[in-house]
């Protein structure tokens, strides 16, 4: 009967329709229409560390060397770097490379960049390693440290040199075209003056941002073909994959698993998979919670959970299984380190510890942040139902899991982590450094966890500059951690993307979530 | 009249302080705002400093007090998401939701009128029965599943393959039954024209208009069946009465005595209700919005929420609480002139 009446409405649309030839729907060719499930919150870079807004940084900016699909670095603005001292690294700017205002990119935006970075309060902390950087020559430029730091270029990665001309001096208004106003209306997160593929034709928050190919582009040998990009933000996921399938977008991000086979499909739409960086896992409460504290409770608790089992069929492998935090590719990536269930063995220790008859615990976890977010928890709480450990769950919607969160009033969360440097150690100082209130550390172990050995070893290997030692120190935390169970790993959540036919997403996208538009190459055939 | 008025004018002030106490005291289990506006990494003491920077450590009372303080003078507020004066991000989405909501109007009227009367005037026909079983399925799907099988039908398009194709009869009913879609499925489309101010109608072009087709078909699939069954209804208790028992022995057309007589007396309590749906309608219109990733109010105040945008989510609900106010006034004013026996000075009823 339902379908009788949609039946009804058919025959009344359909006669409408078919009463007048449709227009067609199809633009020029290089034209891009793109349904993002976010917009960029701001225009201004440094306003807010965001993907949406790094996404944007790729389009209308170029960073000084950015991650290539293998975790390798690609020269952008920066086409050279040698390690001059312990300290510090000189860099060679590209030449002949113009802002979209027309002003010549010089060494002088990327010290003025650097200082304004050191200046937001999103990126203050990243570039607190950076201690100063000094325009040699025009094309010359030395980034000083204050201790050796072994990750400057992939701090790098996030210096989008911005045109300090044309971001200087007053407003009508009198406000300093510099300043980063966190939601406020400044010069910055309203004007666009950057060296990058696309210039910002128009914007509506929330609405759409027009883009178009900024002629005098640097980069001359990239294929891509796109002339115009019209961005629409969909947030529903059922409705950005129709905008893809009736053919109104051409580009989409973030298909949801549900929708992966019926994506893959479709004709005339491809889909693309991206192995992702994101760790998805749970925290114990230590301080809530004494049996946590045992070490062994904890290894019984990481042996009941299926990570396989939920990466297949939850997450119907759009998940790999993770024993870790660092995923392939990553520095301190220790092969050695998988998934273990085991439930019998789970048992025993729990009987080992003296909890054989289990006991209770609360559970929080997001249901709009992460890829089934709260059927994982739901999951992971039918198992631990194994080893009688009771769990009482409760997901949240995220504007009110994160305040939630901070309170540490329950005794298991689920936590994802996607590293800002894309390096092993930044998981250490977020998710399981001992927490300190006065040097931010462990700003995320929610339970209070903490093995003084793995910090200070992981302290160490930031600042050993010799990567193959440190990589190995690195390798040597992860295999700590992973027995003494600081943190419950379940698995890294992949990306998928989708696009029609004919629009070459696969060379540009990556784990990092950034396209490099600039270099997409559509090739439409002519119907 | 203007006593009326007046009196209407404080019941929407009222309407207004009432919401804003409302919305203000729930505020903080709508989530902490400054957990959107930072990234993930951001130590704890940068977020207390945008808090205490944005007044949201401040007690209730003094948070809503500097917050009347302004809403007197006309500013509600910055918007955390937008960077721009919630009054003025409201107006922006303000004419794609009128234009949604006038639309399914449109649609409601055309359709629920003719099949209301035909239904009451001949109510055994399988016709009739036909619509009544169809409204009471219409009432009880939702308008999120309305919408996804239009967007199925329509944009995406469905190949049907029920019937056998080797037959001639199976390949026509399946031809007959398959769609191509085609039909945009978002958004307002690139084509809109700009009437006055922040303004742009879809109504004008043709490629607008198609974008207004399914979302305002959705979103009409509520209240359509509704008012089918009430003009029926009340049609037929009309019917009953004297006067029109009068008129027919009287020898008046019948025709006359349907589309004249009954009818005007039959859309007295459906231009009460209606009114009121109309104002439901805005809510419903969050629903039909997020689903088409029709820009207007809906779609924004349900991001607003996921964003604890709080001085959007309360200037919006005021906006609301007004509308819902001014709707019932011009049904009250409307009914005033159908029926000169309501006086509008007295106290509703």
């Amino acid at each position: 009967m339902m379908t009788l009446k949609k039946t009804l409405l058919a025959s009344v649309i359909g006669a409408v329709v078919a009463g007048t030839t449709l227009l067609p729907m199809t633009a020029s060719a290089e034209t891009l229409r793109i349904g993002y499930s976010a917009d960029p919150e701001t225009l201004d870079l440094h306003e807010q560390l965001s993907g949406g807004v790094l996404r944007f940084s790729h389009m209308a900016f170029d960073p000084l060397v950015r991650w290539t699909k293998d975790f390798e670095f690609e020269p952008r603005l920066a086409t050279e770097w040698e390690q001059v001292d312990e300290t510090t690294m000189r860099m060679t700017l590209r030449e002949g490379v113009t802002f979209h205002s027309g002003n010549e990119f010089t060494a002088k935006d990327v010290v003025w960049t650097i200082e304004r970075l050191k200046e937001s309060p999103d990126y203050r902390a990243i570039f607190e390693p950076v201690s100063s950087a000094e325009a040699v020559d025009d094309y010359t430029v030395e980034i000083v440290t204050a201790e050796p730091y072994p990750l400057l270029l992939n701090l790098a990665t996030y210096i989008f040199p911005m045109d300090s001309e044309f971001y200087s001096g007053e407003t009508d208004e009198g406000s300093d075209k510099a300043e980063i106003v966190k939601a406020g209306n400044s010069f910055a997160s309203r004007n666009v003056s950057g060296t990058g593929p696309f210039m910002v034709t128009d914007r509506r928050q929330g609405v759409r941002v027009d883009f178009e190919r900024f002629e005098d582009y640097w980069d001359t040998e990239s294929e891509g073909n796109v002339s115009n990009i019209v961005l629409t933000p969909i947030a529903e996921n059922a409705s950005r994959v129709a905008a893809l399938l009736s053919g109104g977008v051409d580009f989409i991000d973030a298909v949801p698993p549900n929708d992966l086979d019926r994506v893959r499909e479709a004709d005339g739409v491809n889909l693309v998979e991206v192995d992702g960086t994101r760790i998805i896992g749970f925290q114990m409460n230590e301080e809530r919670v004494e049996a946590f504290q045992d070490a062994r409770v904890r290894q019984a608790v990481d042996l009941a959970i299926n990570q396989e089992g939920i990466a297949d069929r939850l997450m119907r492998g759009f998940a790999n299984p993770a024993g870790q935090f660092s995923p392939e590719g990553y520095s301190g990536h220790n092969p050695d380190l998988t998934p273990r269930y085991d439930i019998e063995r789970a048992k025993e220790l729990m009987a080992e510890a003296g909890y054989e008859e289990g006991f209770s615990v609360e559970m929080i976890a997001p249901n709009n942040r992460y890829v089934n977010d709260a059927q994982i928890a739901q999951a992971v709480a039918n198992m631990l139902a194994q080893i009688n450990i009771d769990v009482d769950l409760r997901t949240m919607p995220l504007a009110q899991y994160w305040p939630e969160y901070d309170t540490r009033q329950s005794d298991m969360a689920m936590i994802g982590w996607h590293a800002d440097t894309e390096d092993t150690a930044n998981f250490f100082q977020y998710l399981s450094f001992c927490f300190d209130e006065e040097t931010g550390a462990g700003q995320y172990n929610y339970g209070g966890y903490c093995n003084e050995e793995i910090d200070a070893l992981v302290t160490e290997a930031d600042s050993e500059t010799d990567l193959e030692k440190r990589n190995e120190m690195l390798r040597e935390a992860e295999a700590m951690l992973y027995e003494d169970v600081g943190y419950i790993t379940l698995h890294w959540q992949n990306l998928a993307y989708a696009a029609a036919e004919g629009v070459e997403i696969e060379p540009v996208v990556n784990a990092l979530d950034f396209p490099y538009l600039g270099d997409l190459v559509i090739n439409r055939s002519d119907d | 009249m203007i006593a009326f008025l007046i009196k209407r004018l404080m019941h929407a002030i009222l309407v207004m302080f009432v919401i804003s106490v409302l919305a203000f005291a729930i505020q903080d289990n709508l989530g902490d705002p400054v957990q959107q506006m930072v990234g993930q990494s951001v130590p704890e003491s940068e977020r207390e400093e945008i808090r205490e920077r944005f007044g949201l450590n401040d007690p209730f009372l003094v948070q809503y007090v500097r917050f009347a303080k302004n809403a007197v003078q006309g500013d509600f507020g910055y918007s955390y998401f937008y960077r721009e004066p919630a009054l003025e991000v409201i107006a922006r989405h303000l004419p794609a939701t009128l234009e949604l909501v006038f639309a399914a109007t449109l649609i409601i009227v055309l359709f629920s009128v003719p099949i209301g009367v035909y239904s009451a005037i001949k109510p055994r026909s399988p016709i009739s029965r036909l619509f009544m079983g169809i409204s009471i399925i219409g009432i009880s799907i939702p308008v999120f599943l309305t919408a996804i099988v239009l967007i199925q039908i329509f944009a995406i398009g469905v190949t049907v393959t029920l019937f056998p194709e080797s037959t001639g009869w199976g390949a026509w009913l399946n031809d007959f039954f398959s769609t191509e879609g085609n039909m945009p499925s978002f958004g307002r489309g690139y084509d809109l024209v700009n009437v006055v101010g922040n303004w742009d109608t879809n109504l004008a072009t043709w490629n607008g208009l198609q974008h207004l087709v399914l979302p305002a078909v959705s979103l009409a699939s509520i209240m359509l069946p509704l008012f089918i069954r009430l003009i029926r209804a009340e049609m037929m208790e009309v019917l009953q009465s004297e006067y029109v028992k009068y008129a027919r022995a009287k020898g008046i057309s019948m025709r006359r005595v349907y589309f004249v007589h009954a009818l005007k007396n039959t859309m007295l309590p459906v231009i009460t209700v209606g009114g009121v749906q109309i104002g439901t309608m805005v809510a419903y219109t969050i629903l039909t919005e997020t689903v088409f990733q029709w820009p207007g109010m809906g779609l924004m105040f349900l991001d607003a929420i996921n964003r604890a945008d709080i001085p959007l989510i309360v200037t919006y609900l005021m906006i609301v609480g007004v509308i819902f106010v001014v709707t019932n006034t011009i049904v009250d004013l409307i009914y005033g002139m159908v029926n000169p026996t309501v006086k509008l000075t007295g106290k509703p009823a």
